[in-house]
């Protein structure tokens, strides 16, 4: 099946993510093999859906941040190239620093963009702002009121 | 070293005892170590040089019958020490390294010289003294001894405990090291020593090229043994330990060139033919029939325990047996023997799914031991070999040119990474490379091998052993690998587990990072290689179908079907959500759940109301979209709340002196203790809710816990029969088994002035130590009984539970004290204590009594029903009886407000629980309750 999906896949198009992802060929083929098994659909972009197919995202807690982390703004649908480039954000670094024939922009993978990234998870409105409220809020909820209680003092 | 008085004491009095005091002050005198006693002993007995090589015991036995008729006339006690010699000073020598491992484990210096180390060292002092005390050395690592009995105890436990799946996946890698690298390696230092040999580097070695190939091939080998130990010392991560330390396991191939050579030299390098050297390729036939002979011993042995169910007591034995058995077999075709790992790694998964959770403790605690009484006496043996110089030969040369070209070839072996690397999906970076070159370490097997040879044939042997000896030593101890790899690996910031305490923040965050990170892994289903699906597929079409337990594989896929179903469930509400949201409106579904109903504090409230029948409690499913804020907020509460780690996929470390607390296992307990930390919540709401009630106040205390009894007791047939092997005990036992989750459960409220106490098989399981006490409501053997893959479906179970056992508790919040309870999980049971051990003098009794009868019930039927089934029914009629028991003799709780719901709806959870459990799965009830433990 793997091989298969692997020659649906064009040269060209594989050059093009390696050079924007850098992710190796055979990343690429098998990562592809796994988009379209993912793809129930079978139309070359992954839903919501599909994700959420993936039983064990349904157990994990921040799935759905994942998930919608892999959809641009507005879309429904991610195709393999935008599923790569997310993807792309989870790559080590050190391999980058190895290969200096990266294009000149920032790659994916660096930290900036891996920072930024773990940042959106959190900016779920996308404004590019987790706000001062925002934080309050969160440290304030979180288990303080359990944390700082002593049970027998009660 | 209170041996050593023992010791002495011991011999003083039988010297005092013995009528023919002669020498006395030989023997008693000057011993510095308790061992050594015993060597210098013999003037008394026996002629002295009676024992030969120790350990050969038949031989050493049969001379010591001969000599044991000597003094005339009766004795009542005699000075028997031939008699016992060997066993004794064995048992001696091991006591010596135990107590030895204590001092080293417990103290600081442990932290500098690696355990293998100070066993060598222990055995070099030990040798050195036998040495000076006798002239004359009287042990010898007998190659027989060390390839029959204390090679296959290593690598059996080894084999049995290796992280399968790990292994497997690194298969490639290690096949890689272990042939091509360990042939080159071989060949490389075979072919450089004769070079150095011709260019006149190595002077007085007489040596040919065979020779010299020989000695390759048997240095070159990286040495399980020593892998082992140190390698688990430094804690070095996974994949890099289950590199090396396959790779040693693998590379048994060099054993058989090892032969092949041999065979080649006893013919004489002149009358090798062409067609011989192919005969050379027959490594790979060795090896591969070595895997054979331990698959099908696997084969067979998994079938064998499919039908021990009545003989419960010698489980155990059988699998030592077969894995024993197969490592001889494949001794006696000469194939290579090491590779019988295959049969402990093949058969771990349906033994451990066959055999009873008792069996299963003791395989794994006697092969620990085993494995550990081995290796101790291969070091100490290496130690004490190396002190008598009798045995060997110093060139200077070919010791130097040795370590040089072990070091270099193995570092170029290491070099073909970068070839790996090309097709390993996690690439094995530069600090990895460097640690597994410098973990090449050298060992026993070596060392078995070249004492093995011929000295006839082989003019330079006592030069090879000299070198394999330095270099045995010189990897494993001198400050060369043994004790600077840790330094090393510390500097390189090799990733290994670290101790130090992060703050909260970071722990937050990490493990928001952590669960990230395992959900991008499973989009892009990183760790599922088609084949191995392949071959899950087979084992669960074929090979599960043989060699499982019927009850159990039967029981597996039904649970497997329930849980399938709750998943789709799960994520046909996820779709809902999904459905109605809008990219837009980004909610999590799985997350707002709390936070989005600012009246309803707890979620399973939401979810009673909703009368959802099954719900998935991981992270609470609703599909009402919250605010942003408050999704955030929910994010962290959720990650700060659920402390749980994210799952891993294999358990993946191997210890010697640890059981292996897999991660999974680990993983369910925590998500185990967190479930019932939630449910700790809603009842604590509850109780809260309803003070005026008190008293129904029992009634809670069943609820909960019934359920979940009858779950672990219903649904792991290896439990009942577990029982089933105490014969005298269970009677005893039971009782107390019974009532220890519903008096768990009053800990929390009402610490009974006992708490009952596990039963013994729990009290040492390897997480119980690490935990502490397990929660407090948590039924000790729930945790352990709950198979992985069904955690899911019983979090639901005890979510819905959850729900319904819970009244709408509104806007107020989560009481403190009840999160800090249940965030205490493991102290609080003992803190708790103190204050209300008096309050509740009768809390304790009516426990066992309602839980007396059914033990009872429980018994007869176990004897009645072949098929460890009981019958639903049957615990549904437990249920009421149970429950009036209980409410009449229940005591006020004595310290916090007495709680809890009316009564009617109490019984609803049990029943509802049931239905639960019973119905999705397509109807078929019974199956339900009886949960394979399939781990």
């Amino acid at each position: 099946m793997g091989s298969r999906a692997s020659t649906l896949l064009r040269e060209e198009e594989i050059e093009e993510i390696k050079k924007e992802t850098g992710f190796s060929h055979s990343q690429i083929t098998r990562l592809y093999s796994r988009f379209t098994s993912l793809d129930k659909g079978e139309n070359g972009t992954l839903s919501r859906e599909d994700f959420q197919r993936i039983p064990e995202l349904a157990i994990n807690p921040l799935g759905d941040r994942i998930i919608n982390a892999f959809f641009p703004e507005g879309e429904d649908q991610v195709n393999f190239k935008g599923f790569m480039r997310t993807l792309a954000h989870f790559r080590p670094i050190e391999d980058n620093e190895k290969n200096k024939n990266l294009p000149a922009s920032e790659p994916l993978n660096s930290r900036t963009n891996k920072l930024l990234f773990a940042f959106r998870l959190y900016d779920l409105d996308r404004d590019n702002k987790i706000s001062r409220d925002e934080l309050l809020q969160v440290l304030e909820k979180v288990d303080v009121e359990q944390k700082m209680s002593i049970r027998f003092l009660h | 070293m209170s041996s050593g008085m023992k010791m002495l004491l011991l011999g003083v009095t039988l010297l005092l005892l013995r009528a023919a005091g002669a020498d006395l002050s030989g023997s008693a005198a000057p011993h510095p170590g308790p061992v050594l006693s015993s060597p210098s002993a013999p003037p008394l007995g026996p002629p002295p040089g009676a024992p030969g090589v120790a350990l050969s015991r038949s031989a050493v036995e049969e001379e010591q019958e001969a000599e044991e008729h000597h003094g005339g006339g009766y004795r009542v006690v005699q000075w028997e020490w031939s008699y016992v010699q060997t066993p004794y000073i064995i048992a001696i020598w091991l006591l010596v390294a135990s107590v030895a491992k204590i001092f080293h484990f417990s103290q600081r210096f442990t932290t500098v010289v690696p355990e293998s180390c100070m066993l060598i060292l222990l055995g070099l002092v030990l040798g050195g003294i036998v040495l000076i005390a006798s002239k004359k050395q009287l042990y010898q690592l007998d190659p027989s001894l060390f390839f029959l009995f204390l090679l296959p105890t290593i690598v059996g436990d080894a084999g049995y405990f290796m992280p399968a799946r790990l292994f497997f996946d690194n298969l490639g890698s290690i096949l890689t090291y272990a042939v091509v690298g360990t042939l080159w390696n071989a060949f490389c230092t075979g072919f450089s020593l004769y070079a150095a040999k011709l260019l006149g580097v190595i002077e007085r070695v007489q040596a040919e090229l065979m020779d010299f190939l020989l000695f390759g091939a048997l240095i070159s080998a990286v040495d399980p043994v020593a892998v082992l130990a140190v390698f688990e010392e430094v804690h070095v991560n996974e994949m890099l330990f289950i590199i090396v330390f396959g790779e040693s396991l693998v590379n048994d191939a060099v054993t058989v060139l090892y032969k092949v050579y041999i065979s080649f030299v006893e013919v004489g390098p002149g009358n090798v033919q062409t067609a011989d050297y192919f005969k050379g390729v027959s490594f790979l036939i060795v090896s591969i029939g070595g895997t054979l002979v331990g698959l099908v011993f696997a084969v067979i042995l998994g079938f064998i325990t499919r039908f021990t169910k009545k003989v419960r007591i010698i489980e155990p034995l059988f699998v030592f047996l077969m894995v024993y058995l197969a490592y001889l077999t494949a001794e006696l075709f000469s194939l290579s023997a090491i590779l019988m790992t295959f049969c402990g790694i093949g058969a771990n998964k349906y033994v451990e799914a066959n055999i009873s959770q008792k069996s299963r403790t003791t395989v794994k605690y006697t092969m620990k031991t085993l494995a550990s009484i081995a290796e101790t006496i291969i070091f100490i043996f290496l130690g004490i070999s190396a002190v008598d110089k009798s045995k060997w030969a110093w060139d200077t040369g070919l010791v130097s040119c040795t370590l040089v070209f072990i070091f270099v070839f193995r570092a170029v072996v290491v070099g073909q990474t970068w070839v790996l690397n090309r097709f390993r999906l996690v690439p094995l970076d530069k600090i990895d490379q460097v640690v597994m070159s410098y973990g090449g370490l050298r060992g026993a097997v070596a060392f078995a091998l070249v004492v093995l040879l011929d000295g006839e044939q082989v003019k330079a042997k006592d030069y090879f052993v000299a070198t394999t000896i330095v270099v045995v030593f010189f990897t494993v101890m001198f400050q060369f690998q043994g004790l600077t790899i840790k330094p090393l690996v510390k500097w390189l910031k090799v990733p290994r587990s670290t101790n130090r305490k992060p703050t909260i923040n970071e722990e937050i965050h990490e493990r928001a990072f952590d669960h990230i990170l395992t959900a991008v892994e499973d989009i892009a289903g990183l760790q599922g290689y088609h084949h191995w699906r392949d071959w899950e597929q087979f084992d669960k079409n074929y090979l599960s179908k043989l060699l499982l337990r019927k009850s159990v594989y039967r029981k597996s896929e039904l649970w497997e079907a329930y849980q399938k179903i709750n998943i789709r469930d799960a994520i046909s509400v996820i779709d809902q959500g999904g459905n109605v949201l809008t990219s837009a409106r980004l909610s999590l579904p799985s997350m707002a759940s709390r936070a989005s109903f600012p009246e309803v504090t707890n979620v399973t409230n939401y979810r009673r109301e909703n009368g959802s029948g099954v719900c998935l409690d991981l992270q609470v499913i609703d599909n009402v979209p919250g605010s942003k804020v408050e999704e955030d907020m929910e994010t962290h509460h959720v990650l700060a709340g659920n402390l749980y780690k994210p799952r891993k996929r294999y358990q993946s470390h191997y210890s010697r002196h640890f059981m292996p607390l897999g991660e999974k296992e680990r993983q369910d307990r925590e998500v185990f203790q967190r479930n019932m930390r939630s449910r700790m919540e809603t009842f604590k709401s509850t109780r809260h809710k309803r003070h005026k009630k008190e008293r129904s106040l029992k009634k809670p205390v069943v609820v909960p816990v019934e359920p979940e009894e009858d779950k672990a007791d219903h649904s792991d047939p290896e439990k009942e029969e577990d029982v089933g092997i105490t014969f005298v005990a269970r009677k005893a036992e039971t009782p107390k088994q019974r009532p220890k989750s519903p008096a768990a459960l009053d800990v929390c409220q009402s610490p009974p002035p006992h708490t009952p106490s596990p039963p013994a098989a729990d009290s040492h399981l390897p997480w119980k130590g690490s935990v502490g006490a397990p929660p407090p409501c948590v039924s000790v053997e729930a945790t352990k009984i709950i198979p992985v893959d069904l955690q899911q479906a019983w979090n639901q179970s005890i979510s819905s539970l959850e729900s319904i056992s819970s009244p709408p508790a509104p806007a107020e919040p989560v009481h403190p004290r009840v999160s800090a309870l249940s965030r205490l999980g493991g102290p609080r049971p003992l803190s708790y204590t103190g204050p209300t051990a008096g309050g509740s003098p009768s809390a304790g009794p009516p426990l066992p009594q309602a839980s007396f009868s059914f033990p009872e019930r429980k018994k007869k039927q176990q004897v009645e029903e072949e098929e460890e089934e009981e019958e639903p029914g049957a615990s549904q009629e437990m249920q009421p009886l149970m429950s009036p028991l209980r409410l009449p003799g229940s005591p006020p709780p004595a310290p916090p407000p007495a709680p809890p719901p009316g009564s009617g709806r109490r019984r609803n959870p049990c029943v509802y629980l049931r239905s639960l459990v019973t119905t999705p799965p397509g109807g078929s009830s019974e199956p339900h309750s009886h949960r394979p433990t399939q781990l």
